[in-house]
């Protein structure tokens, strides 16, 4: 069905946070023991899908230079987390899809994005993407591609984004598992703790999250990602523009409500909301949806409107 | 007995990778036909200067090594491996070999953490050390011949605002002054940032094409010069009063709390810094500047 319409075959979609404790440490506080269950879950049933790839966006590599898409074959390297590195080392060894990284690349510049592969040996793939990448694809049996978060992008050049991961899927006729790696609540405690006294950070933080993990288990992505600018004002730190990762995975999975969501798990990673999420899409769920702001298809860029003026 | 430890200059240091890229040092595995002269030439002068200087370490400001969880401090004595820039990997493929003064380190960490101020030493050996620190000591040091001490910046900006930063950073400012006076050493400090900080979003086929390099924008200029002209003045305390507004107005990496902890460290100079070169790359605005508190040695260079 999904050839017959030249539309791409996503399987499901992944929401997992980017924090190294359920990679390092899952021992150390019951919560981070049930995100690596759920990581563990997840990486079953990517083993007992048919996909053939792992197509990850993680908000910790954060580009300037457009989009930045992994293209090195076989990146090996032993990361360290800038905060956390008491935690331990990550080693990795893993295995790109070189030919849907340049896909990627030429689909994102069709659309007006600036975008480029990095092929570099030592290059330093960021916290999250080796947390997703080493907990739900540990013996590299299917290959990934990662993408980068530009800083100063905003809705529409993320939605373009995501639209050109469907242009390539489609045209490559991979059939892929998408994987966002994103906390939801984002402030951690600016102090040392015992990770058994962990929590999330305030009442607040914590009621916004699971009001979004209600939409989540309800499979309402596009609604979601209509919420984006309130979410990243209620309960994100403002290290960013915006709070990116619903607009792509949006657009990314089709920009529907129509999903089996699943809440493997929600708890605190330093007090920040980590919660292992999946949308496989169906035919049921929430099929209503409400645009509030444009569908972009096409990236222009800035609009220059000072240049304009009123006349 | 041990005489006083003193800083014995302070550098504001920007770090784009463009500037090592195009010197060409055989530790970059880039290749460039050069660009940025105004800037790489104001760090040559600096580094001349430096080689005149008696001193034993530099502690480096990054706010390239972001840390949400308190000021962490390098806390081994070597380093060594490959530093590759996540943004701008195609310049800065860096292989280096550099030496820490953990003593200095843990003296600084231990007098922050005594002023209330959450601290880390970071001695995990697989640990990579930033491409802010590398750059602006490599352009400061080529010879990588004095060992450093690389502090962290903690987003306090981020996370709560340019006034809690400018508290904190002052306050470890005031905790490594302390640190290093007790120490017995001689001490150059580096602010490695830029000011405004503004990128363009694009890079041109040949990125040392001065041709294309401009600042991003005429109000990033304009108030990148505000701050150079206090900065000649000798006003630092009013450079770190306008901070906020600053750092709003132009995304300036002075967010990341360098200047801030730099000049608090030297209790903030009333004499004027040293100007050795402002230049715009992919389109932020860097100086190059020093505060030298020693009357006989303080130039008037630019």
């Amino acid at each position: 069905m999904a050839e017959e319409m030249n539309e791409p075959e996503i399987l499901f979609g992944i929401y997992c946070p980017p924090h190294p404790h359920p990679l390092l440490c899952p021992e150390a506080n019951e919560g981070y023991g049930k995100l690596r269950s759920a990581y563990d879950a997840c990486r079953k049933r990517i083993e007992e899908s048919e996909a053939d790839l792992i197509l990850i966006y993680s908000t910790t590599w954060p580009s300037i230079v457009g989009h930045q898409i992994q293209a090195l074959e076989n990146p090996v390297w032993t990361h360290v987390d800038d905060d956390f590195h008491y935690l331990g080392s990550m080693p990795y060894d893993f295995k790109m899809d070189v030919d849907f990284a340049n896909g990627y690349a030429s689909a994102a510049e069709k659309r007006g994005l600036h975008s480029r592969t990095v092929a570099y040996d030592g290059f330093p793939i960021d916290t999250g993407s080796v947390v997703a990448l080493q907990l739900l694809n540990p013996d590299n049996r299917i290959p990934a591609c990662i993408v980068s978060s530009n800083m100063y992008a905003n809705r529409a050049e993320t939605i373009v984004l995501g639209k050109a991961a469907r242009d390539v899927l489609a045209e490559q006729g991979k059939k892929a598992i998408v994987v966002v790696v994103a906390s939801l609540s984002n402030r951690m405690f600016t102090e040392h703790i015992d990770e058994v006294d962990d929590r999330i950070h305030s009442q607040k933080d914590d009621d916004w999250n699971r009001k979004i993990l209600e939409f989540f288990a309800a499979g309402r992505l596009e609604d979601l990602s209509q919420l984006s600018r309130d979410i990243h004002g209620q309960i994100r730190v403002s290290k960013v523009v915006a709070y990116k990762p619903a607009w792509w995975m949006a657009a990314t999975m089709g920009q529907h409500n129509n999903y089996a969501g699943e809440v493997l798990a929600y708890e605190a990673l330093h007090g920040s909301g980590g919660a292992v999420i999946t949308l496989t899409p169906t035919d049921g769920s929430f099929g209503d949806k409400e645009f509030d702001e444009d569908d972009v298809e096409f990236y222009h860029g800035d609009r220059d409107v000072l240049d304009k003026g009123m006349l | 007995m041990m005489s006083k430890g003193e800083i014995v200059l302070g550098c504001l240091a920007p770090h784009p990778p463009h500037l090592v890229y195009a010197e060409n040092p055989p530790q970059n595995e880039a290749y460039s036909e050069g660009g940025w002269e105004t800037l790489r030439w104001g760090y040559a002068r600096l580094a001349r200067k430096l080689k005149k200087i008696d001193y034993d370490v530099i502690v480096i400001f990054t706010p390239h090594w972001q840390t949400y969880i308190g000021t962490h401090f390098l806390g081994l004595p070597e380093f060594k491996s490959k530093s590759v820039d996540p943004i701008f990997p195609n310049l800065f493929r860096f292989n280096y070999d550099l030496k820490v003064d953990v003593d200095l380190a843990e003296k600084m960490r231990e007098a922050a953490d005594e002023t209330g101020i959450i601290t880390k030493m970071m001695t995990n050996p697989d640990f990579r050390v930033d491409y802010g620190t590398i750059t602006s000591c490599h352009l400061l040091n080529p010879d990588w011949d004095k060992p450093i001490v690389t502090i962290s910046s903690n987003r306090n900006t981020d996370y709560y605002s340019p006034e809690v930063m400018i508290e904190q950073a002052s306050a470890l400012g005031r905790a490594c002054a302390k640190a290093i006076e007790e120490s017995g050493k001689r001490v150059v400090l580096v602010s490695s940032h830029s000011l405004s900080h503004r990128h363009f979003v694009t890079e041109s086929p040949l990125p040392e094409d001065m041709s294309l390099e401009h600042i991003y924008n005429h109000s990033q200029y304009v108030w990148d010069m505000k701050i150079i002209d206090l900065m000649r003045q000798g006003k630092s305390r009013e450079v770190i009063d306008i901070m906020p507004e600053y750092t709003e107005q132009t995304i300036a990496e002075t967010e990341g709390g360098g200047l801030i902890w730099m000049m608090a460290a030297m209790g903030h100079p009333d004499y004027s810094a040293e100007i050795y070169g402002y230049q715009s790359v992919i389109g932020t605005g860097n100086l190059i500047a020093s505060w030298d508190p020693n009357d006989e040695t303080r130039e008037y260079v630019l």
